[in-house]
């Protein structure tokens, strides 16, 4: 070998050694925040639920083992309060896809002022939360609140919005579709304009009406947007806590017909100062999230392959 | 008309009924449209309807929209005089602000790395990243809090602010967006002997500024408005941001509705107001965000 060949050789390894280098440089600062407040939290979280760990002491002083979740599982405000965070999905979901749907569609007609309509219905989406809260809890009040004197103007008896043990949550679920449904509504309009207009004017041509064109056009060009609103909707639902908690403490909503999970980890870890036991209780609801998760990977790539 | 004079009267007919009955379907649509706004906007107007009032007619019977005693900005008056609003308006602007510059640096630096630099172990390093989607910060606030303690951040800005700079989503659409643009530009810089860190800031950066303002939009919006993560780090009245301060005014008022619905109009205010002054840009940055995700 000559000397020049292993110049060049020496040369290639170098820029490779080099070229990994500059690439760990740009990525680092981001991993480290990443590994800081993410991965580390994750796994601080899964030892903290196998200890006796105290918000106040100083951590690790008992060794629990597995006593956290056995208290769990036999836990009857743990599986309520997975039931109420179950239940507002099962009420909040269909309605904050349908209707935004519904509003889409008819926004994508050729309808003056769309503007207007695109203001009415996203505006609320950018609220603070407590903005909300605090408004509803003023609409659902009893006797001079908004809602009550118009059904009783109307010649209906008075709700018990907040109070009351079968609509609480069903109050929670309309305060949170006037809410968020302007998010929903503006990827549908998103996905409607990705759909060529060749389509609806061959399909004119055919003789199909509005109704036939949304039914055989629209809505099956649109399963793709609709699966995707779909998954982030019913994550985004599994994860409420901000406006059940603030209408629960500060607005006299029923308490024990809404607390949804994530209320129950933080009053457990909060308030009880039972760490370990809310940091059990985060990573099971965590692990039915990742369930979700990867179901919905599977069937997304399904879908992608039939495509 | 030659046109027209080939096809049969039937279908001349039909077309035009067809035509016809469009334009009355988009009336029709514009109507439902219409009532459903109003629907969507009597909250929001009973809102500003209520903080107008004077605490007495806010609970008078029957309900009225204009008050027996007239409007006034009393309300308004007092909550931005007594309580913390303007103390938390800065708390909100500041963090929010931070992390949304800190998200942008971190997630389109470590974009350009992986989509422009063939280091070894990228890919790994992609899969990785991704995986923290699948982390929700909700499950997390227990051992955040826990860390945040060991460290003494609570009740101090970068308490609020740290354990909101790492966005994996802001990263993927980076990548995205950087994987689709050609190669050629940055060839001839490389050619020129440009480092990669200058590509990046001198070519990358003024390429990307659409991606930059959809994730930058995005990152305001869901800081400024985050409940949770503030709310479990801050116990101090005065390091509050908005919508945790917003939570507790109920409380401190009492049952005095016009100073809570003022102080709730007011806590909506500054983001209504840059909504209306972006509104293109955040629809469009929230709809390209959402789609890609």
């Amino acid at each position: 070998m000559t000397a020049r060949a292993e110049t060049v050789q020496q040369k290639k390894v170098n820029t490779g050694r080099r070229t990994d280098l500059t690439g760990y440089l740009f990525v680092l600062p981001f991993l480290i925040a990443y590994g800081l407040f993410l991965v580390w939290p994750v796994i601080l979280g899964l030892r903290m639920s196998f200890f006796d760990w105290s918000l106040v002491g100083t951590g690790t002083t008992d060794f629990l083992g597995l006593a956290n979740f056995r208290e769990l599982f036999g836990d009857p405000d743990f599986w309520a309060s997975l039931w109420h965070t179950i239940l507002f999905t099962l009420l909040s979901t269909p309605p904050l896809v349908l209707i935004a749907l519904g509003l889409a569609l008819l926004a994508n007609r050729a309808v003056p002022a769309r503007w207007f309509f695109r203001l009415a219905f996203f505006a609320p989406y950018v609220l603070p939360v407590s903005t909300v809260a605090l408004i509803w809890v003023w609409l659902y009040q009893p006797g001079f609140g908004l809602i009550n004197s118009y059904l009783v103007s109307l010649g209906l008896p008075e709700v018990d919005w907040l109070a009351g043990e079968n609509v609480a949550m069903l109050s929670v679920v309309i305060a949170t579709v006037w809410w968020t449904i302007g998010f929903n509504f503006v990827l549908y309009l998103a996905g409607l304009q990705e759909i060529p207009e060749e389509l609806y004017e061959a399909a004119a041509l055919d003789g199909a009406g509005a109704y036939q064109q949304t039914r055989f056009i629209t809505i099956p060009l649109l399963s793709r947007t609709t699966f995707l609103i779909v998954v982030l909707q019913i994550l985004a639902s599994l994860f409420v806590f901000d406006q059940i908690y603030i209408m629960n403490t500060s607005g006299g909503l029923n308490y024990t017909v809404t607390r949804p999970i994530i209320q129950y980890v933080y009053e457990q870890g909060f308030t009880q100062y039972r760490v370990g036991f809310a940091a059990a209780m985060s990573y099971v609801f965590f692990v039915l999230i990742l369930v979700f998760n990867i179901v919905q990977f599977v069937l997304a790539r399904r879908r992608r392959r039939e495509a | 008309m030659t046109v027209t004079e080939a096809r049969t009267p039937g279908e001349i007919q039909e077309k035009t009924a067809g035509t016809g009955r469009r334009r009355l379907g988009n009336w029709l649509a514009f109507g439902v449209l219409l009532v459903a706004a109003i629907i969507w906007l009597i909250p929001l107007a009973w809102a500003i309807d209520t903080a107008l009032k004077t605490e007495a007619d806010t609970t008078a019977i029957p309900v009225t929209w204009i008050p027996a005693s007239g409007f006034t900005f009393e309300s308004f008056v007092e909550v931005l005089g007594a309580g913390n609003l303007l103390r938390w308006y800065f708390n909100s602007a500041l963090t929010s602000s931070a992390i949304t510059v800190i998200v942008v640096v971190l997630a389109s630096l470590a974009a350009f790395g992986l989509s422009r630099v063939p280091f070894r172990g990228r890919t790994i390093v992609f899969w990785v990243i991704l995986a923290g989607l699948m982390v929700p910060p909700q499950v997390l606030i227990v051992p955040l809090f826990t860390e945040m303690n060991f460290f003494r951040l609570v009740d101090t800005y970068p308490g609020i602010i740290l354990p909101q700079i790492a966005s994996p989503l802001a990263v993927f659409i980076f990548k995205q967006f950087f994987d689709g643009l050609p190669h050629e530009l940055e060839d001839a810089a490389r050619v020129d002997g440009a480092s990669r860190l200058r590509i990046y800031w001198q070519i990358w950066m003024p390429l990307s500024r659409p991606v930059i303002a959809a994730v930058a939009i995005f990152t305001f919006v869901l800081s400024w408005n985050n409940f949770i993560l503030p709310f479990i780090m801050v116990t101090n009245t005065e390091m509050m941001t908005i919508p945790v301060g917003l939570a507790t005014v109920q409380s401190s008022y009492g049952v005095r509705y016009a100073d809570i619905m003022a102080s709730a109009v007011l806590g909506g205010l500054p983001l209504i107001i840059v909504f209306l002054f972006f509104q293109r840009q955040i629809v469009q940055g929230i709809a390209n965000t959402g789609l890609k995700s």
